[in-house]
C-alpha cells in the first residue's frame, strides 16, 4: 500500500513539474514585452533594456524557467505586474475566498447528488427515477451563467432574498459572507449536483442488479442491511472517483461563477491577470490550481485504494 | 423410502415473465418434492426454465416475474403467498442456497468471516462472538485450511474452489432444512468440482438436509442424487428414482439427452453420438400439443393433438410421453446410431512438435506494480507429440497445465521460447505474422468463445469468405458459391451467410466458426475446447460434425479439452498434461484403461461419469496446481502425487515408461506395478453391490 | 446480389430507429438537435434581418410582430441573432471536436494497437494535459494567443485530444486481445488491416459517444468564454457574448439575456439526450 502511494506521489510530482514546464513556456509566448507594459509607450529602448536587465529578462529561457520554479516552491511568486504587491499574500487570500465558496458548494452537492443518486437507482422503474434522470441531464447543460443569472433574477431581484452581488471585503470571514456565498454557491453546485447524481444511480443500478446482492436478499438479511452493507460500500466507489474529476470542472465554474457574482476569489483573479497581462500572477494562480486539481485527484486514487478491498489487499 | 418427511413440495407450478412482448409463460404446471436427506436433481439446458423454477419456488422472482398459480410448501406451509418481510424469515434460515458463480456470489468488499457471521447473527440470534465461532466451526466442517484466517480474508483472495466452500459454509450456517444449489461447479476445475460434490453429499447427510441441485451436467447429477427430473422449456417431462432414469427413460428427450452424452465406455465401440434435431422453441410461441413433438424421433399425430401432462406410469416414475411403454433403453437408443470405424493402421505424421517451451517474464511495466513474481511463468516446459494425418490429438488437462498456450505456441500467436515446430516436414516459425500464406494455409484454429470469436460486426458469409480470398485466393465470385457449400457443410442454410453473430445461436456461431476453420481447407485444425460454453445436445451434434468433417477432408485434429468423455470419443490418441509437461500419451483406449499415470488416474476418478452403476474410487488431489513460476522439483506432480513412492519422486525426474503400441507414462513406478495397484480405479458395479 | 459483409445500413437504422422509439426522451433531442443543425445551415438565408444591422430607434423591445424575440440594447434582432449564432456554434464547436477527434482517435488506436515505448510516452503526455482544469486551460492558450475564431478552434482541438485519445486507446486494448483478432492473426491478416478492419468497427461505437460528449461539452465552453470575454469578440453573434452584453439591461429587458440563454441550453441538454440516446444503440448494456 505504501508502494503504491509513493509511486503515485512521484507521478503526479513528475506530472506536475512538466506542467509548470508547459505554464512557462505558454505564458512566455504572451504578446506584449513586460518591460514596455511597465514602463509605457514612451519608454527609451535604454530604459527598456535596463529594465529587462533587471527583471532577468535576458537571460535564457532554461534558466528563467529554473530560476522562477526555484521562487515558487519557497513560496516567493514575485510581484504583481499591475498592482505592485507580492504577489504570494494576494493569491492565498482569494484562494481562502474561492476554497469557502467551494465548501459551500461542495457541502450541498455532494450530499444531495449521492441521496438523490440512489433514492432514483432504488425506484428505478418509477415517475422519481424518470424525473431525477432527466432533470440531472438537463442541468449538465446548463452553463453557471446562465442559472446564476436566473437565480439572481428570482432570489435576489424578485424576492429579495438574498444579495445579488457577492463583492465582500476580500478577507472578511466566514460567519460574514456566508448570506453572500449561498447563491453563488448554488450556482456553481448544479453541474457537479447533476455529474454525483447520474454516476451514484449508474453505479448503484450496476451493483443492485449483480448476483453477490441477489445473495444477501437470499440470506434473508433486512434490506436496510442490505443497502448500507453490500450495495452501498460497492456503489460509492465509482463517486469517489466522479468527486475527484469534478474539482477539475468545479475550478472551471468558479472562475465563471465568481465573475458574474463578483466575488473576490481565485477565478476573478485570474481573469483579472489575463487582462492585465499581469504574467507573474497568471502564473502563481495557474500553477496553484493544476496542484490543487492533481492533489485532489491523487487523494481520489487513494483513497478510493483505501476503499476497495481489491486494490488494498493485492 | 416412503417414510421420510417431505421438506419441500411444489404442486402445479406457473411462473411468467411480464416483458415487451408479452407475458411468457417461463414454467408451466411444474410439480415435484423433495424429502428428507434426499438430493433431487432437476436437469435441463439452457431455456428449459430450471433456474426460474427454483427462485420461483421459493418466491424469489425479479420485478417483472411472478407465480400465476399453484403451490410450493416448504414442510406443509404455503409460501408462495407469503409478502417478502415473511419470507426473510424463511430465506437463508430454512432455505440455503449455493450459486454457480462463487466469486459473484460473495460481496467483494466484505470480509468472508463478516459475510457468514451476518447470516449467523440475523436468524440465529447469536452476538458477534458466537457468530465468529459457529462460523469458523462451520468452515472447518467444509474443510478450509486454517479457518481463522480465512475468515480476515476478503473474496478476490481465494481461488474458486474455495470459495465455493465458503458459499456452502454460508448456506449451511444455519441448519437450513432445504439446500438449493444451482449449477454450483460448473465454473470449477474437475477436481475441485469432485471436491466440492463429496462436501455436498456429506454434509446434507449429516445435517439432514433436502437437496435441490440444478444443473445441466447428467453425469453429476448420476452421481449425486437420489430422484432426478428433467425439465424441457418449462415443463417437466419426466421424473424418476436416478438409475431408472438412466437405464431405462420413460421420455424421448431424456433418451436423447443421454445419447448426446459421450458413453465413457472402456469396453464397448464407438458410436456416433444421438443428436436432438431443431431447437428449443420460443416461449412466446409454444406449439399446440407436445411441446418436443417437432424434435421428437417417436411422434404421431396423437401427440400434437394435446398436451400429455406429466403422470405416473410406474411407482415412483413420471412421464409425460404418451408413447413411454414403446421407448428402448438407453443403451439400445445409443448403440441404434452408426459406429464409428476405429482407425488401426499407422499413418503419416503431418505435426510434430519438438520439446516446446515456452515461458513468460515475470511482468514488468513502466510504472507498473513492481515485480512480485521475479520468476518467470514456464507455462510449456518441454512438450514433444505428434499428430498424424486423418486422426485427432486430444490433450486433456485442468486449468493452468497449459494446454491453451501450447495451442496457441503450435498457431504462433504466442511465439515459442525453443524447440521446433514441423507441419509436414516444414519447419515452423515461431510467430504467426512470419509465417507464409501456403503455411496458414494448412494450420487453422477453432477457438473455445463462439461469441468472442467472430467479429460482431462482420455477417457469418464475410468471416468464411475471408480465409477464401485471403489464404485461397478466390475470387469474390468463386468465394461466395464455396461459403454456400461451407455452410452446407456444417448443416447450416445458406441464408445464414448474410447473418451477423448476434443472430445466430451459440451452437449455429461455432458451426460458422468451423466452417472459417475449414474454408481454406486445411491439413491440421486446432481446437481450443470448442465445446465448454455449449448445451449438451448442441456439443453433440457438433462432435458429430467435427467426426463427419474429419472422414471425408482426412484432416487432422489437435483438440484440448478438460472434457473426458468428449475427448475420449474424438480422439484416436491422447496426451495428458499437467504443469506445462505430458505425463501419459497414448492410443485413446490404452489411456483410458489402467496402467494410468497417477494424475490420469486421479482425473478419471473425479470426473464423474453419466452412469449411476460405475463407481468410481474417490481420488482426491491434495492441495492446489502449484505455481508455474515455481515448478517442483523432480516429478512435478510429485506435490500431490497419491502414489509417490518416496525421495525419489522429489529428487529426480522420471523417466518415460513405454508400453504396447507406443503407450508411454511418465511416472517412477513400472508399469506392471501401476496396473496392479489400479485394477479397481473404474469398477462397475451390479445391482447387487453397493 | 453482392454481399458487402458488413452489416447492411438499412438493418441498422431500422435497430436504431427501434431503439431510439422506446425511448421518447432522446429522441427529443436528436429532433431538437437537428433543428439547430437545420438553422445553423439555412440560418442566414431565412433570417428576417442581418446580425449587425443596427436600428437605434427600435432599441429594447419586447418580442413583437416585427422582432419576434424582440431587440437589443442596440436595435438588432435578436432572432436574427441567435440564428446566426447557431451557425458559429458548429462550426466552431463542430469542426473544433471533429479535429479533436481525428487527431485523438488516431493517435489512441496507434498507441493501444501497438503498444510499447511509444504507448507510455503517449500516456503521460496525457496525464499533463488531463491535469489542467478545462476552462483553466483554455483561458491560458487563449490569453497567450489571443481570441480569435482560429485560435478558438485550436483551443478546442487541443483540449478534447486527450479525452478522447484515452478512450480510443483503452477500446483498442480492450478489443485488441478479444478472440476474432487472433482468428484474424491466424488466417494471415496484417496489422493494419486487424486495426481498420477487424478492430476500428466495433470501436465506433464507444467513440462516437465520446464525440457527441465532448462536442456537448465544447458549447458549453465557448459558451463560457463568450460571458467572459475571451471567445468569440464583438459584433459577432456568439451565445455566451450576447448574454455578457444583456447583463446590464437585464432588469429593464431581460428578454435580451433570456433567449440566447434558453438557446444555449436547449442545445446542450438536447446534445446530452441524443448522447444518451447513442449510448443505449451502441452499447447495449450500458445504463
Amino acid at each position: 500500500m505504501l508502494r503504491f502511494i509513493t509511486r503515485r506521489l512521484g507521478l503526479v510530482l513528475l506530472t506536475l513539474l512538466i506542467s509548470s514546464v508547459l505554464i512557462f513556456l505558454v505564458t512566455q509566448i504572451l504578446p506584449g514585452d513586460v518591460a514596455r507594459a511597465i514602463l509605457g509607450r514612451f519608454a527609451t529602448p535604454q530604459a527598456l533594456a535596463n529594465l529587462r536587465e533587471k527583471l532577468g529578462l535576458d537571460r535564457p529561457l532554461l534558466v528563467q524557467y529554473g530560476s522562477w520554479l526555484m521562487h515558487y516552491v519557497q513560496g516567493d511568486w514575485g510581484l504583481s505586474l499591475s498592482t505592485g504587491e507580492p504577489v504570494f499574500p494576494l493569491v492565498m487570500t482569494r484562494l481562502r475566498n474561492s476554497g469557502m465558496l467551494a465548501l459551500v458548494a461542495f457541502v450541498m452537492y455532494v450530499p444531495l447528488g449521492i441521496i438523490l443518486g440512489l433514492f432514483s437507482a432504488l425506484r428505478r422503474t418509477k415517475v422519481f427515477d424518470q424525473v431525477v434522470s432527466i432533470t440531472s441531464l438537463a442541468f449538465i447543460g446548463l452553463p453557471e451563467f446562465v442559472t446564476g443569472l436566473v437565480l439572481i433574477a428570482i432570489f435576489a431581484i424578485g424576492l429579495n432574498w438574498l444579495p445579488s452581488s457577492s463583492a465582500i471585503r476580500p478577507d472578511s470571514g466566514f460567519i460574514a459572507a456566508l448570506p453572500r456565498l449561498i447563491l453563488p454557491g448554488i450556482t456553481v453546485s448544479l453541474v457537479s449536483l447533476a455529474y454525483i447524481t447520474r454516476m451514484t444511480r449508474s453505479s448503484t443500478a450496476t451493483v443492485l442488479e449483480t448476483d453477490y446482492v441477489r445473495s444477501a436478499y437470499l440470506k434473508g438479511l433486512h434490506p436496510l442491511r442490505v443497502l448500507f452493507t453490500h450495495v452501498l460500500r460497492n456503489s460509492l466507489l465509482p463517486t469517489v472517483t466522479v468527486i475527484a474529476v469534478g474539482i477539475g470542472w468545479l475550478i472551471g465554474g468558479l472562475i465563471v461563477t465568481e465573475s458574474l457574482f463578483s466575488y473576490p476569489g481565485l477565478g476573478r483573479l485570474l481573469l483579472f491577470a489575463i487582462q492585465r497581462r499581469d504574467l507573474p500572477l497568471l502564473q502563481a494562480i495557474t500553477l496553484l490550481l493544476v496542484v490543487v486539481f492533481s492533489l485532489s485527484n491523487l487523494l481520489a486514487d487513494i483513497l478510493y485504494a483505501l476503499l476497495n478491498p481489491r486494490i488494498r489487499y493485492t | 423410502m416412503t417414510d421420510q418427511a417431505t421438506v419441500f413440495q411444489a404442486a402445479d407450478l406457473s411462473i411468467g415473465y411480464r416483458t415487451e412482448s408479452g407475458l411468457l409463460p417461463a414454467v408451466r404446471g411444474a410439480s415435484f418434492s423433495v424429502h428428507e436427506r434426499e438430493c433431487f436433481g432437476v436437469v435441463g439446458e439452457s431455456g428449459s426454465g430450471k433456474t426460474t423454477l427454483a427462485m420461483g419456488a421459493i418466491n424469489y422472482l425479479s420485478e417483472n416475474g411472478r407465480v400465476l398459480g399453484g403451490s410450493s410448501r416448504l414442510r406443509g406451509q404455503e409460501i408462495t403467498s407469503l409478502r417478502r418481510f415473511q419470507m426473510r424469515r424463511i430465506w437463508g434460515s430454512r432455505i440455503g442456497m449455493v450459486y454457480q458463480n462463487p466469486s459473484a456470489a460473495l460481496n467483494p468488499s466484505l470480509r468472508i468471516g463478516e459475510q457468514l457471521c451476518e447470516v449467523a447473527r440475523r436468524h440465529l440470534g447469536l452476538s458477534r462472538r458466537q457468530a465468529g465461532e459457529a462460523s469458523r466451526e462451520m468452515l472447518g466442517r467444509v474443510a478450509m485450511p486454517d479457518p481463522v484466517a480465512i475468515m480476515q480474508r476478503y473474496p478476490h483472495q481465494l481461488s474458486g474452489g474455495m470459495l465455493q466452500r465458503c458459499v456452502i459454509a454460508m448456506a449451511m450456517i444455519t441448519r437450513p432444512e432445504l439446500l438449493i444449489l444451482d449449477e454450483p461447479t460448473t465454473a470449477l476445475d474437475v477436481t475441485t468440482q469432485a471436491v466440492v460434490l463429496d462436501l455436498v453429499a456429506q454434509l446434507t447427510k449429516e445435517l439432514d438436509s433436502a437437496v435441490l441441485y440444478i444443473t445441466h451436467d447428467l453425469a453429476v447429477v448420476s452421481k449425486l442424487c437420489d430422484r432426478v427430473g428433467v425439465m424441457y422449456a418449462g415443463e417437466f417431462f419426466e421424473q424418476a428414482p436416478v438409475r431408472e432414469l438412466y437405464h431405462a427413460p420413460l421420455h424421448p428427450y431424456t433418451l436423447g439427452l443421454l445419447g448426446c452424452v459421450p458413453r465413457f465406455d472402456p469396453e464397448g465401440g464407438k458410436h456416433l453420438l444421438a443428436s436432438i434435431p431443431g431447437s428449443i422453441p420460443r416461449l412466446d410461441r409454444l406449439p399446440a400439443g407436445c411441446i418436443f413433438a417437432a424434435r421428437c424421433p417417436f411422434v404421431q399425430d396423437r401427440c400434437r393433438a394435446s398436451s400429455p401432462p406429466l403422470r405416473e406410469v410406474r411407482p415412483g416414475h413420471f412421464s409425460a410421453c404418451l408413447r413411454w411403454d414403446e421407448l428402448p433403453t438407453a443403451a439400445e437408443y445409443a448403440r441404434s446410431t452408426p459406429a464409428v470405424p476405429a482407425h488401426k493402421e499407422e499413418r503419416p505424421e503431418v505435426l510434430h512438435t519438438v520439446e516446446i517451451k515456452k515461458s513468460f517474464p515475470p511482468t514488468e511495466r513502466l510504472f507498473g506494480s513492481g515485480g512480485r513474481k521475479s520468476m518467470s511463468v514456464r507455462a510449456v516446459d518441454g512438450v514433444t507429440l505428434w499428430v498424424r494425418k486423418g486422426n485427432t490429438l486430444g490433450v486433456v488437462g485442468e486449468s493452468g497445465c497449459g494446454k491453451t498456450t501450447l495451442l496457441r505456441v503450435i498457431g504462433g500467436l504466442a511465439p515459442r521460447t525453443s524447440g521446433d515446430l514441423l507441419l509436414d516436414g516444414l519447419k515452423l516459425e515461431a510467430s504467426v505474422q512470419r509465417r507464409p500464406r501456403k503455411v496458414l494455409k494448412m494450420l487453422q484454429m477453432v477457438f473455445q468463445n463462439p461469441e468472442a470469436s467472430l467479429n460482431p460486426r462482420h455477417t457469418a458469409g464475410r468471416a468464411i469468405a475471408r480465409p477464401l480470398r485471403l489464404l485461397a485466393g478466390l475470387s469474390r465470385r468463386e468465394a461466395r458459391g464455396r461459403v454456400s457449400e461451407l455452410l452446407q457443410a456444417v448443416n447450416l442454410p445458406s441464408v445464414f451467410s448474410r447473418r451477423l453473430p448476434e443472430e445466430l445461436s451459440g451452437g449455429e456461431k461455432q458451426r460458422v466458426a468451423i466452417a472459417r476453420a475449414f474454408a481454406a481447407s486445411p491439413r491440421v485444425i486446432l481446437l481450443d475446447e470448442p465445446l465448454s460454453s455449449l448445451d449438451v445436445s448442441v456439443q453433440a451434434s457438433l462432435v458429430n460434425l467435427l467426426c463427419e468433417l474429419q472422414e471425408k477432408n482426412n484432416v487432422s485434429y489437435l483438440f484440448i479439452s478438460h472434457d473426458l468423455a468428449a475427448v475420449q470419443h474424438l480422439s484416436h490418441w491422447i496426451a495428458v498434461m499437467y504443469l506445462g509437461i505430458l505425463m501419459e500419451w497414448g492410443d485413446a483406449e490404452d489411456v483410458f484403461a489402467p496402467p494410468f499415470h497417477p494424475y490420469t488416474e486421479a482425473l478419471l476418478s473425479a470426473i464423474p461419469v453419466a452412469d449411476p452403476d460405475i463407481r468410481q474410487r474417490p481420488i482426491r488431489l491434495e492441495g492446489s496446481v502449484p505455481s508455474a513460476a515455481n515448478v517442483p522439483s523432480g516429478c512435478r506432480f510429485h506435490t500431490r502425487c497419491p502414489r509417490k513412492i518416496g525421495r525419489i519422486c522429489e529428487t529426480e525426474t522420471p523417466p518415460w515408461r513405454e508400453g504396447r503400441n507406443h503407450h508411454s507414462i511418465y511416472c517412477h513406478i513400472p508399469l506392471e506395478e501401476l496396473k496392479r495397484l489400479q485394477a479397481d480405479t473404474i469398477a462397475r458395479t451390479t445391482k447387487g453391490d453397493s | 446480389m453482392s454481399d458487402p459483409g458488413t452489416a447492411s445500413p438499412s438493418r441498422g437504422l431500422s435497430r436504431v430507429l427501434g431503439r431510439l422509439r422506446r425511448n421518447p426522451a432522446a429522441l427529443a433531442g436528436t429532433v431538437v438537435f437537428l433543428f439547430f443543425l437545420l438553422m445553423a445551415l439555412v440560418g442566414p438565408l431565412v433570417a428576417p434581418y442581418s446580425f449587425e444591422a443596427q436600428n437605434i430607434a427600435q432599441r429594447l423591445r419586447p418580442p413583437d410582430a416585427a422582432h419576434l424575440l424582440g431587440t437589443d440594447q442596440y436595435g438588432r434582432d435578436i432572432f436574427s441573432r441567435i440564428l446566426a449564432g447557431s451557425r458559429g456554434i458548429f462550426l466552431l464547436s463542430g469542426t473544433g471536436t471533429l479535429l479533436a477527434a481525428f487527431i485523438g482517435v488516431s493517435l489512441g488506436l496507434f498507441s493501444g494497437f501497438y503498444g510499447r515505448l511509444w504507448d507510455e510516452v503517449l500516456m503521460r503526455i496525457l496525464d499533463v494535459l488531463l491535469s489542467f482544469p478545462p476552462l483553466l486551460f483554455a483561458l491560458l492558450l487563449l490569453a497567450t494567443l489571443g481570441p480569435s475564431p482560429l485560435n478558438l478552434l485550436l483551443v478546442i482541438s487541443v483540449l478534447y485530444v486527450p479525452m478522447l485519445a484515452r478512450l480510443a486507446r483503452s477500446t483498442v486494448l480492450d478489443l485488441r486481445t478479444r478472440e476474432f483478432v487472433e482468428a484474424a492473426r491466424i488466417r494471415g491478416e496484417r496489422d493494419l488491416a486487424i486495426l481498420f478492419r477487424e478492430i476500428l468497427p466495433n470501436a465506433m461505437g464507444p467513440i462516437l459517444v465520446e464525440i457527441s460528449v465532448r462536442f456537448s461539452y465544447s458549447i458549453f465552453l465557448v459558451a463560457s468564454l463568450g460571458f467572459l470575454g475571451l471567445g468569440v469578440q464583438p459584433p459577432s453573434p456568439d451565445w455566451g457574448l450576447q448574454i455578457n452584453e444583456a447583463r446590464s439591461f437585464f432588469a429593464t429587458a431581460p428578454w435580451i439575456l433570456l433567449f440566447p440563454a434558453g438557446a444555449i441550453s436547449l442545445l446542450v441538454v438536447a446534445t446530452n439526450l441524443m448522447t444518451d440516446g447513442l449510448r443505449q444503440v451502441l452499447q447495449p448494456g450500458s445504463r
